[in-house]
């Protein structure tokens, strides 16, 4: 089956001017403007952003399972990273 | 002068929702997901501008007429529809040719039709230029892609620009009523569109490793409502339902 299918790519996109592009799912094409123009027909029907990007999903590198203790457990103890003991000047918005 | 407004709505919004409804004939047999998805969406934009020029066309036609009345209690004769819309979709290749040779019309038409002194028309014509941009976008890279693949893809597409070429002269073959609506700055000149089209066409098919066709004959008539065969059963099976059920709601 597998051979039958074109390359996959993830789709990202951005909602609006400064927050980072959020995934959105996935397409099946050939190149990178088939990719594009399939990620705007099927993410980018309903005004979702103002700009997108496709990956091949064969450029992304992650993390296994196995990985989830010694990547993430570590950060349960130190709740100081969080940025939760400070207080916000009031003039902050948006943060 | 209403009257001639009308005759230029109604064949514009004629073309839009026939080649709307040929298209979306499609839904559920692109060669891929994808593809099936972004012929529909395409087909859509389609029947919407055809639907704001029919709701025009009524508006200035009176006596009851909608949108609805329009499209769906027309018979063949009555549509004015460019020939080259209602042609059966054949192959992908022959979709894509022929949507890619519409496509670029409307681009240098509808552009024309955003200058337009008529208000309604230009609005129409703004909101739906930003569509037409994005068709020929697909189009275009189908054309590349296609034309420049493989020997079956190659030969696919170049009989079918052959084919289609001769439905191409239309577009520009202007009667009475464009000239008139010319004059009154309500239309684009379609000398100049054609000479826009060309250009854009011969790029993109060069490009394509494809040969633009020589041939000038062009088959005409839908400005006076003569049509193939094809129109006939198309609208039958477009206009069934609301014929059949004339109460039918969503």
């Amino acid at each position: 089956m597998t051979e039958n299918q074109w390359p996959v790519w993830e789709v990202f996109i951005q909602a609006t001017p400064g927050i980072p592009h959020k995934h959105a799912g996935s397409v099946h094409a050939t190149d990178a403007e088939m990719a594009l123009q399939n990620a705007r027909d099927l993410y980018g029907r309903r005004n979702e952003g103002i700009n997108m990007w496709v990956v091949p999903a064969t450029a992304i590198t992650a993390s296994t399972p196995e990985d989830q203790g010694s990547f993430f457990d570590p950060a349960n103890d130190k709740p100081y990273r969080h940025p939760t003991f400070y207080k916000i000047p009031d003039g902050v918005k948006y943060l | 002068m209403q009257n001639n407004t009308l005759e230029y709505v109604l064949r514009l919004g004629d073309s839009s929702i026939i080649i709307g409804h040929r298209l979306s004939q499609l839904c559920g047999h692109g060669p891929i997901l994808e593809e099936d998805i972004a012929t529909t969406n395409i087909a859509l934009d389609f029947i919407g501008l055809g639907t704001n020029l029919l709701d025009y066309a009524a508006n200035l036609q009176g006596n009851g007429a909608t949108a609805d009345t329009l499209a769906f209690m027309r018979g063949e004769r009555h549509y004015k529809n460019l020939l080259i819309t209602e042609l059966p979709n054949g192959d992908f290749a022959f979709t894509t040719v022929r949507q890619f040779l519409f496509d670029v019309y409307q681009l240098y038409l509808y552009e024309g039709l955003t200058h337009s002194t008529d208000e309604r028309l230009r609005n129409i014509a703004l909101k739906s230029y930003k569509e037409i941009q994005y068709h020929v976008r697909h189009t275009a890279a189908w054309m590349l892609r296609l034309g420049d693949g493989t020997a079956e893809s190659h030969e696919r597409m170049q009989n079918a620009l052959n084919e289609l070429w001769a439905y191409t002269g239309e577009f520009f073959a202007a009667d009475a009523v464009d000239v008139e609506l010319l004059n009154n700055g309500i239309a684009p000149d379609l000398s100049a569109v054609h000479t826009q089209w060309l250009t854009h066409v011969t790029d993109i098919i060069t490009q394509a490793t494809l040969i633009v066709p020589t041939s000038t004959f062009a088959h005409t008539g839908s400005r006076e409502g003569k049509h193939s065969e094809h129109l006939g059963f198309l609208l039958a099976e477009m206009q069934y339902l609301p014929r059949m059920y004339p109460d039918a709601k969503w």
